[in-house]
């Protein structure tokens, strides 16, 4: 009798159980349905933008575009930085949409060379936007920007009683000892822009001594920013031992006091490389007309003043209103470090060889 | 259950006398699995690694094999990688037995809650889990004083403690339902409880070890997160210098040749491990858990019994290394942003985060990763099941067996390929599967299908060893007594895997809800899975951002605890002996 009592419950949880998962799946599917019937029903109607997973847009404006163009905008998020591009490029027989958003100035020459995109002018482009183009093909229009700086805990350096840096130089000196870290340029992109800093301030030829003398002078290096930011980091919620930390020149906006009036932690404006981000129209795009519908909405007036707040970059169009307050804590540098987008492909594998050399080994 | 059964049975049966209708239906048993794995996982690996050995004229160029070895830094990673994957196994199973023992052997009031405990590292992000590791290990942080930070040590910890409950389960599962008897003579004819484990109960225990050894070695040797968070930049393995070649450098040659290396590593292992097994493989006496479990107890008579060895190691274990980061972990999370203590990172959940961090709220994220995990499980329990079903046969010709013993090894590569291998290997294949005009890579469709291929090897690793151990001559007196091989299978072997299938179930789901290798290439912002977010949470600065990353990954915790223990339920552990 036990016997039977207990095999007839577990044979109704067992059921209920195998209920519960089939709807569940059954939701799972339709949801995959409904994609793929958006696909179908609109067929040319669908435009998809591969992107990076801080790509963001007010609901009301993207709204506003696709009643506007009657075009559905998929987004799809296949990663960022050099694994964006890298993807792109196996994938550029049959690409995995119409338009990509997320290039950077690190990896856009490289995505140009490999032939993944299709020249292509959009409508209404900003002098500035226009100013930050790599090469003469047009193939990548600049959307945004913003700056990868050294920030520093000012509340660490007031106790202390000792100045904060200010230069890339000043990272060397005895009294900065063992105060920096920073990510890994093989494996984070801050990384690899703050590594382009210091070749577009010491040159090809001087940034490895450059490296040799921060090491010397005890800098850190961890593979990744949240790790750096949060565990290695003073000023974070993290309260890691060093007060310097590389990440970007927005960052201070997200340390403010509770009275909103000032932060607690602020970006070294001296210590900058500036990181564009580019869009463009893929090769062999299923919707080409879309594609370029979608660019010339990505540099227009209402997705341009969206930018700041939605993906906390600078819009490329420096003509458009920024949000009150915005430039107070999360400023651009003046004069960032630059390296020319040819040079970047033509030698980034070589420093980041050489700067392991030097750091690391 | 029944119909099926039937409709098994009534087609197996003309054919009953030949033994060709049986063979067919075992072929197609094996067939559904293979088809599944070789174009949801072959396909795309062997077409990246392939990739990397054709050479700028299009012809077969296997120089990278010279290149790639004649540099030193290969030799350090290869070391490295087998180094820490023999380091964390051996600890994990050091430490992992005795805990079997305890939560699955002994009685005590709370057992269960902790079986679940223990299962929810396995799922945690590493990224957060490194955070918070590092942090109790960074200099001046709890335990800076141990000089673990970036150490080759720290690594293997972390190692253990991701992987202890794989080793927990899939010994607890078999050991519970070893008749206690065998040893119990061995006890009464005068052995030590020590020479008795020794001598009875390990041997018959080989088989389910083995296995734990071939997944928790497999998961080590391709450690990503661990790695890169917790061993700092000066340690590399052949999954993150994977990681690197074909994510940031393009460099897919190297990554070939470094594909094949780790193919070969695992493979070497699982055959390590699978001829282990197979030498201790033998019919068990099975019996229900109830009364193979005896209450724990420490002393007796004034003397520590048998069982004081055993508890003291899992107590230590399940405090410090479970315990410790998962308790910084949950006490952080309850830091309000800003200072003081109270529940606001659990509300922002229902946010998209400071300065809107993310594209879904934490909330829609759980939703997405509930649904996909469901899926994703139905998917890995039915293929993996019939993987076990097939592979726990015992052919009587030599190349029967041979052939199962292949297949079984191919069922575990899935754990011992790089997840950015099959990701990208997605992406060059998946585009018009079969010439189907379906974008599969974009569809949203591949991320519980991913997520099974990676769940499915431990479906069949939990369910197989039980399978294995039923008694042939069971089956064979059903068939002696005139039952069809369709009701053989329902009345002897369903009934036993129905048990182990609940755990099955249990981890399948765990593993769905945790995976974020090949789910990050695949996942929409719109159906962004928990950990997919919390990565992104992480990712961002800011108090809020941070103290939401922690609350999510709570959030996960508990849910893997609890879809743990609803899944120890489903088996049932009531009184009444089936077998």
């Amino acid at each position: 009798m036990q016997r039977t009592t207990t095999g007839t419950r577990r044979r109704t949880l067992a059921t209920g159980a195998a209920t519960t998962l089939a709807l569940l799946a059954l939701t799972a599917c339709s949801g995959g349905d409904d994609a793929a019937g958006g696909d179908d029903a609109s067929s040319g109607g669908t435009v998809t933008l591969v992107t990076h997973d801080s790509f963001a847009v007010s609901d009301e404006v993207l709204a506003a575009f696709e009643e506007e163009s009657g075009l559905t905008v998929e987004q799809v998020a296949p990663g960022d930085g050099g694994a964006l591009v890298n993807q792109l490029i196996l994938t550029k027989d049959s690409p995995l949409g119409d338009v990509v958003f997320g290039i950077d100035n690190t990896f856009a020459s490289r995505a140009i060379d490999e032939g993944v995109l299709d020249p292509y002018t959009p409508a209404g482009l900003s002098d500035s936007a226009a100013s930050y183009a790599v090469g003469d093909g047009g193939e990548l229009t600049a959307i945004d920007l913003g700056d990868v700086c050294v920030n520093v805990d000012h509340a660490w350096f007031d106790e202390a009683g000792v100045p904060e840096p200010v230069t890339l130089e000043d990272l060397t000196k005895p009294e900065y000892e063992d105060l920096l870290v920073v990510t890994n340029p093989a494996t984070s992109s801050p990384g690899l822009a703050f590594l382009l800093a210091t070749v577009g301030a010491f040159g090809e030829d001087g940034f490895e001594d450059y490296w040799a003398d921060l090491r010397a002078n005890g800098v850190k290096v961890v593979d990744g920013w949240s790790d750096a930011y949060y565990v290695d980091f003073s000023g974070s919620e993290g309260a890691g031992p060093r007060p310097l930390v590389l990440s970007y020149s927005t960052s201070p906006a997200f340390t403010l006091t509770e009275d909103g009036t000032a932060s607690t932690t602020g970006a070294l404006l001296d210590t900058c490389f500036r990181q564009v981000e580019y869009a463009g129209v893929l090769a062999n795009a299923k919707n080409p007309e879309g594609a370029q519908q979608l660019l010339d909405f990505l540099v227009s007036e209402p997705f341009q003043a969206d930018v700041p707040g939605q993906m906390y970059m600078y819009p490329a169009d420096d003509s458009v209103a920024l949000p009150d307050g915005w430039a107070e804590f999360a400023p651009l540098a003046d004069e960032p470090f630059e390296v020319a987008p040819e040079d970047v492909s033509a030698h980034r594998d070589e420093w980041i060889t050489a700067w392991t050399a030097t750091v690391v080994d | 259950m029944d119909g099926d059964g039937r409709r098994l049975t009534a087609q197996a049966r003309p054919a009953a006398g030949g033994g060709l209708g049986r063979g067919a239906l075992w072929g197609l048993a094996a067939a559904v699995p293979l088809a599944f794995l070789g174009v949801f996982f072959a396909w795309p690996v062997v077409t990246l690694v392939a990739r990397g050995f054709v050479g700028e004229s299009g012809g077969l160029d296997l120089s990278g094999f010279a290149e790639v070895f004649s540099q030193p830094r290969t030799w350090r990673i290869l070391g490295l990688t087998l180094w820490q994957a023999v380091l964390g196994t051996a600890f994990s199973l050091l430490l992992g037995v005795p805990g079997a023992y305890v939560l699955y052997r002994c009685r005590f009031p709370g057992r269960r809650v902790l079986r679940a405990v223990v299962t929810v590292p396995f799922v945690l992000p590493t990224v957060v889990v490194g955070v918070a590791f590092r942090s109790l290990l960074v200099q001046g942080g709890p335990l800076g004083f141990l000089g673990l930070d970036e150490t080759f040590a720290a690594i293997v910890v972390a190692l253990v403690f991701f992987n202890y409950s794989v080793v927990v389960r899939t010994v607890g599962g078999l050991w519970e339902h070893l008749d206690p008897r065998a040893e119990q003579a061995a006890r009464a004819l005068g052995a030590t409880p020590w020479r008795a484990f020794r001598t009875v109960t390990l041997p018959a225990l080989t088989p389910a070890i083995a296995s734990a050894a071939s997944i928790v070695f497999l998961f080590c040797a391709t450690a990503f997160g661990v790695v890169l968070v917790l061993g700092g930049i000066r340690y590399g393995t052949i999954e993150t210098e994977i990681w690197i070649q074909t994510t940031q450098f393009l460099d897919l040659r190297t990554a070939a040749v470094l594909s094949v290396v780790q193919l070969v590593v695992v493979a070497a292992a699982l055959t390590v491990a699978n001829r282990t097994r197979a030498r201790r493989e033998r019919a068990l006496n099975l019996s229900s858990s109830a009364s193979s479990a005896h209450p724990i107890r420490l002393w007796r008579d004034g003397r520590p019994t048998g069982d004081l060895v055993p508890a003291a190691l899992t107590a230590a274990v399940v405090v410090v290394l479970v315990g410790l980061p998962l308790g910084t972990l949950l006490v952080r999370s309850f830091r309000v942003p800003g200072g003081g203590w109270g529940l606001d990172n659990y509300a922002n959940l229902g946010t998209t985060g400071g300065r809107n961090a993310l594209s879904v709220t934490v909330w829609e994220a759980m939703g997405n990763s509930l649904r996909t995990a469901a899926l994703a499980t139905v998917l890995a329990v039915v293929i993996g099941g019939l993987v076990a079903l097939v592979v726990s046969r015992r052919p009587r010709s030599r190349g029967g067996r041979r052939a199962i013993s292949v297949l079984d090894s191919v069922f575990m590569l899935p754990l011992g390929v790089s997840a950015v291998t099959v990701g990208f290997g997605f992406l060059v294949t998946l585009d018009r599967p079969l010439g189907l005009d379906v974008d599969l890579r974009t569809s949203g469709l591949l991320v519980p299908i991913a997520q099974a291929v990676v769940a499915i090897p431990l479906v069949v690793r939990t369910v197989l060893p039980t399978l294995r151990a039923i008694d042939p001559r069971l089956r064979e007196a059903a068939a002696t007594l005139g039952a069809a091989p369709g009701r053989v299978f329902r009345t002897v072997d369903g009934p036993i895997a129905a048990r182990s299938l609940g755990l099955a179930v249990g981890f399948a789901f765990a593993v769905s809800l945790g995976e974020f290798g090949a789910t990050s290439f695949l996942a929409r912002p719109d159906t962004a899975t928990l950990p997919v977010v919390i990565f992104r949470l992480i990712g961002r600065p800011g108090a809020e951002n941070y103290g939401m990353a922690l609350a999510a990954s709570v959030v996960l915790a508990l849910l893997t605890a609890t879809v743990m223990l609803l899944a120890e339920r489903l088996r049932g552990e009531g009184p009444g002996g089936e077998f």
